[in-house]
């Protein structure tokens, strides 16, 4: 478990997650990136960019 | 364990996931790069690893990643040429072109301020697309001469010297779906139909994917659009108008599969098959 750093909830992951994985606040919806598997720690992920994309 | 195989990417999403459950699970010595902390030193060594499979999502940083890399002897999958080729619609219809292949009528008008003239010589309808971008983004159509003026004024005013530029393409009448074929090293790995509302049928955008089975054109038509553009991994996007002619519209470098595995079930293994190119040392 780790705090939601946008609501401050508690948002559970996987035991297998990687960092730089895209997780989502089950509370607020905000997409997270994983900083840290072990312990874990999330960060809001970064926006949208324009050259995004396949 | 030395890396002999690198995964390159800022955003672990579903199918890099994927990929890396697949390299661990066949015990590869791999290393996942995150590619915004990597600085590449042509005066230095370079990496350990030998082979790079290039899944950053940001078109720039991916073709930057790619060209030094390949500067320091390593295979990058796919390539700065292919990424490069890709990640522009213009060099993309461009290379298509220059291979033979069918490519719907297609114009880029280099300032908004004649591109209405453009437009009116292809006809309408046509669709206007962003040069660099991607799952549909700002992709408009355009049915008549008063939404292509108002569109013009609208990208004359954006400050980017890129987006004032308009890739101007003949709206094909088609049915409400096209085709997705997943290419990997000359092969065809999948193929789905993708249904979706209006022009865009991006799984992205909430399109569906049913499974396609095939044929032998379709195929060869799909190797050779991934081979004009230089991608050993591609998504290649054809659509069939009214009467069943084939046209490509994009191929995409980094493809997003987890739409085309989920419809194709157990029929493939998208992620093993990319990694069975990649240790078979990823030759197209």
């Amino acid at each position: 478990m780790a705090e939601c750093p946008s609501c401050t909830e508690d948002v559970g992951v996987g035991g297998d997650v990687r960092v730089n994985e895209i997780v989502e606040c089950g509370e607020c919806l905000s997409e997270l990136e994983v900083v840290s598997a072990a312990p874990l720690m999330l960060a809001l992920a970064p926006e949208v960019e324009e050259d995004w994309g396949e | 364990m030395t890396a002999v195989l690198a995964v390159l990417a800022s955003r672990i999403g579903v199918e890099e996931k994927r990929l890396l459950d697949e390299l661990d699970r066949r015990g590869v010595a791999c290393r996942q790069v995150d590619t915004r902390r990597l600085a590449l030193d042509i005066g230095a060594p370079g990496p350990q690893w030998r082979i790079a499979l290039n899944r950053e999502i940001g078109f720039h940083r991916a073709v930057q990643a790619a060209r030094g890399l390949e500067a320091l002897g390593v295979t990058v999958v796919n390539s700065a040429a292919a990424i490069e080729t890709c990640g522009d619609k213009w060099r993309t219809t461009l290379a298509l072109r220059r291979a033979g292949l069918p490519v719907p009528r297609t114009a880029l008008a280099l300032g908004p301020e004649h591109a209405v003239a453009a437009i009116e010589s292809i006809g309408y309808p046509v669709v206007i697309k962003p040069l660099i971008g991607s799952w549909g983004r700002l992709v408009t159509p355009v049915p008549d001469r008063q939404t292509a003026e108002s569109i013009m004024e609208y990208l004359a005013a954006l400050a980017a010297p890129h987006n004032r530029m308009v890739y101007i393409q003949r709206m094909i009448r088609k049915p409400a779906r096209d085709i997705r074929v997943l290419v990997v090293g000359g092969e065809v790995a999948g193929a789905v139909h993708r249904y979706g509302e209006g022009v865009r049928t991006n799984i992205a955008l909430g399109g569906r994917a049913r499974p396609l089975r095939l044929g032998p054109d379709l195929a060869k038509l799909a190797i050779a659009a991934a081979d004009a553009v230089e991608a050993d991994i591609a998504g290649v996007d054809v659509i069939e108008d009214e009467a069943g002619e084939p046209s490509v519209l994009e191929v995409n470098h980094r493809v997003e599969f987890a739409g085309l595995q989920s419809a194709l079930g157990d029929r493939v293994d998208v992620a093993a098959r990319i990694v069975d190119h990649l240790v078979a040392g990823a030759r197209r």
